[in-house]
């Protein structure tokens, strides 16, 4: 149980000590920090069979004095795992197997040479780099809310410390009344990192307000938005962050009781943090008297079932009690009226990952970062046709066209950039004309489009518009709750308008329909997830209309996407007539004279399926 | 039988007993389908009565969410990522590739009872697009000749039903 800071102050320092090779800059001692990643991108890879190997070959050569193997968070480069890096020389190892693991130790660990076949080798000078330092996709980034994600063990509390966890709680709790803290998250100007942007202070302001004598705290870790994975990894890599922020607020806002609401389809973050809260109780951090004080603040978990209406927070709160996850009409807002009718502060999962820093750093070292409007950084999820897939944390005001080009490195296979698409089945496409957009809140909803949770995913020139939009609208249509008829619905009679686009049996009437419909749904719809359900087709339709005209008027497709109006041609001057399309295409569509004359395809045979554009050595086929 | 039936009421009664109050309800659910594999009509309406709960209050909660099963599951489930990231790298070719292989459509079961084939919601992996999950790994980087592959090790994998319904309550 820690009862003071002498007690705080005693794990930290004996922490820090263990952590020096990671910590102290002047570290010269040969004391080694390995760490693998164990976020479930790596773990897909098969990073524990890595951490095993290295545990046991350490131990056979009898390293374990001067080598220690940690388990950590995500490094945010998912595209290369299992990654590993080695402190103090700041080692990037990437895609390790376990059969390197044994070079790793005989040479790196024992001899103190770097194996360089496995260092990461840079897509723009084709070089390997030494160190995490070197490595362009971690140059323009600024790590807060992802500052311990790779780089503590996040099932020991202790290694959380050593960085200075629970300082911030014990901070507020012997120095600051309640309003204070307010007051310093306000001038922060942190706001809700869920998406929708509204000012966290304020939030805490209206529940501080509240006047009842029972008040809760709810954590939002139901990350539903498809290809965005920014709080999974934060819950993964520091669960501890989240329990000291929730108790700093908890303390703010005059709660007891805080409950994390977290999908079950994240079993290695639920895990993380059942462990964590535990040890959170047995140092005294949660329960009666939080750090010997009179404060009391307990957390519980609930698993979501796999419903996204339940991110929606007034949907979330039904869920939270166990009932069907519908969300209630707004207001009286959960600050007055949220759980069993109780004032209840609804945050996201990265809104309270920057807590802890701005109570330790002040409000003006926050402010210092970011845009007129939109303060600090913000964690993004590459993802799509993009050569560095991974986590990424940058400066608001950063433009798309760093995150895409610098960090991202650029579209695979020297394609056509088309659109990145940010904030989910609620967000927009955004083209290339666009990419200097410096990203904050109001930026993005300028060009039809929004922050999101930040999941952003890019599309090249072999992705379909309409596919898109028809992809978005399938699945608001699927996970609407039926509460409200706009977007039960009309979210269905787009999706219908959709499909018969992309199958080219619509016309244009069809299409003037489609937009009056979106924008109804838009403004009759009950929730969040109605409201903007029809913004991908909104966006698309601004920024690609040519697409949508040439699937209803020249009955084509011209990403060669959608399965009723592919067509594929081999285009004559390009044809080696090298025969190997002739070998694939299992519907004898294709006819021609090896090495003499250009092949053609039958079109009354083909069937479309594909097999010749991809064998194809010279890219003569042509789809759409 | 009889005394394995017994065994499963008695550890129900023991989740409710746990988890009843206040929220209880999708805990509950959880792990009674935990144990057994699915959510029957008869397990529903025991779980009302024990609840003292209307039993269309218990189904409308069961069948608004996707993790919720009221069919029996093969021995594993193969969830197939649709997410975007997935989406646009070609998880609808893995999905069709799985289809073609086990002969069911989504939502069903192969005829053996080793795979019930569905579609999940974004697991976040999208570094490693498209991927599945079958049981509790997940699959990356899949390419759609990887698929009899991958289900091949399945087939073939002495394991112990962990998936599988055990009986009914009667």
């Amino acid at each position: 149980m820690i009862t003071s800071i002498e007690m705080l102050e005693k794990i930290r320092d004996d922490a820090k000590k263990k952590m020096a090779a990671r910590l102290d800059k002047a570290y010269r001692e040969k004391q080694y920090d390995v760490l693998v990643c164990a976020g479930t991108g790596c773990i897909a890879t098969e990073s524990e069979k890595v951490r095993k190997a290295l545990l046991k070959n350490v131990s056979e050569k009898g390293l374990e004095s001067t080598v220690r193997i940690l388990k950590t968070g995500c490094f945010g480069f998912c595209k290369l795992g299992p990654i590993i890096i080695v402190y103090p020389d700041k080692t990037f190892y990437c895609e390790v197997k376990e059969e390197d693991v044994q070079k790793i130790v005989t040479q790196h660990l024992e001899k103190g040479e770097k194996v360089t076949e496995l260092l990461y080798r840079s897509l723009k000078d084709d070089k390997h780099k030494e160190t995490i330092e070197e490595i362009s996709f971690f140059d323009t980034q600024k790590r807060i809310a992802l500052q311990n994600c790779g780089f503590i063990d996040p099932e020991d509390i202790e290694e959380y410390i050593g960085v200075n966890g629970y300082f911030a709680l014990h901070k507020v709790l012997m120095q600051d009344t309640p309003e204070k803290v307010i007051e310093v998250i306000s001038t922060s100007g942190l706001r809700g990192r869920g998406g929708a942007g509204f000012p966290t202070g304020k939030k805490w302001s209206f529940t501080y307000h509240a006047k009842e004598e029972e008040k809760f705290v709810v954590c939002n870790a139901d990350e539903g938005d498809p290809g965005a994975f920014m709080d999974r990894s934060i819950l993964e890599g520091d669960p501890h962050c989240i329990i000291e922020a929730m108790a700093i607020a908890g303390y703010a806002v005059g709660a007891q009781k805080g409950y994390i609401y977290v999908r079950a389809e994240y079993p290695i973050a639920v895990d993380r943090l059942e462990k964590a809260i535990l040890e959170a109780k047995e140092k005294g951090l949660l329960g009666n008297n939080v750090l010997g004080t009179t404060f009391a603040f307990t957390l519980e978990l609930r698993l979501g079932a796999g419903a996204f209406v339940c991110g929606e927070e007034t949907a979330l709160l039904n869920s939270v009690e166990g009932k069907r996850g519908e969300p209630r009409a707004r207001p009286p807002f959960p600050a007055v009226s949220g759980l069993k009718q109780k004032p209840t502060l609804v945050n996201n999962v990265e809104t309270l990952a920057n807590i802890p820093k701005i109570i330790l750093n002040q409000p003006d070292w926050y402010t210092k970062l970011g845009t007129e409007t939109s303060k600090g950084t913000k964690v993004f999820a590459l993802a799509g046709q993009i050569n560095n897939t991974g986590l990424i944390e940058v400066p608001m005001g950063t433009t798309i066209r760093t995150i895409i080009y610098q960090i991202g490195g650029g579209i695979p296979r020297g394609r056509k950039f088309k659109a990145v698409q940010t904030g989910g089945p609620s967000g927009g496409c955004i083209p290339d004309e666009y990419l200097d957009t410096a990203i904050d809140y109001e930026s993005l909803n300028e060009i039809g489009s929004m922050m999101g949770s930040g999941g952003m995913i890019v599309l090249d020139e072999t992705n379909c518009m309409v596919d898109i939009a028809k992809f978005y609208v399938e699945f608001s249509q699927d996970e609407s709750c039926g509460k409200c008829t706009p977007c039960r619905i009309g979210t269905r009679r787009m999706l219908e308008i959709l499909r018969s686009i992309a199958d080219g049996k619509a016309d244009m009437r069809d299409f003037e329909e489609l937009q009056e419909l979106a924008q109804d749904i838009k403004e009759g719809s009950l929730c969040g997830l109605g409201q903007t359900a029809p913004n991908p087709v909104l966006s698309t339709i601004e920024y690609f209309k040519e697409e949508y005209i040439a699937h209803i008027q020249d009955k084509r497709c011209p990403a060669g996407v959608c399965e009723k109006l592919k067509r594929h041609k081999i285009i004559s001057e390009k044809c080696i007539a090298c025969g190997l399309c002739h070998k694939v295409c299992g519907f004898d569509a294709i006819h021609g004279e090896r090495k003499k004359s250009p092949y053609a395809i039958e079109n009354e045979k083909c069937i479309n399926c594909g097999a010749c554009f991809e064998k194809c050595p010279v890219q003569a086929i042509e789809r759409g | 039988m009889q005394v394995k039936q017994q065994k499963s009421i008695k550890e129900i009664d023991e989740v409710i007993k746990k988890y009843h109050e206040t929220g209880g309800l999708i805990r509950i659910l959880q792990k009674t389908q935990e144990i057994y594999g699915y959510l029957s009509e008869e397990t529903q309406i025991y779980i009302a009565k024990k609840l003292n709960m209307p039993m269309s209050e218990v189904n409308g909660v069961v069948t608004f969410y996707s993790l919720f099963s009221t069919k029996p599951k093969g021995k594993y489930t193969i969830g197939v990522c649709l997410g975007t990231a997935c989406y646009v790298k070609g998880a609808n070719e893995i999905m069709k590739k799985l289809k073609q292989t086990l002969e069911i459509d989504e939502g069903e079961t192969s005829a053996d009872k080793m795979f019930t084939l569905i579609a999940t919601r974004c697991i976040g992996a999208c570094g490693l697009a498209p991927v599945i999950t079958i049981g509790d790994d997940v699959h990356g980087r899949l390419n759609v000749e990887d698929v009899p592959k991958i289900l091949e090790k399945y087939q073939n994998s002495p394991e112990k039903n962990y998936n599988t319904p055990n009986n009914h309550i009667k």
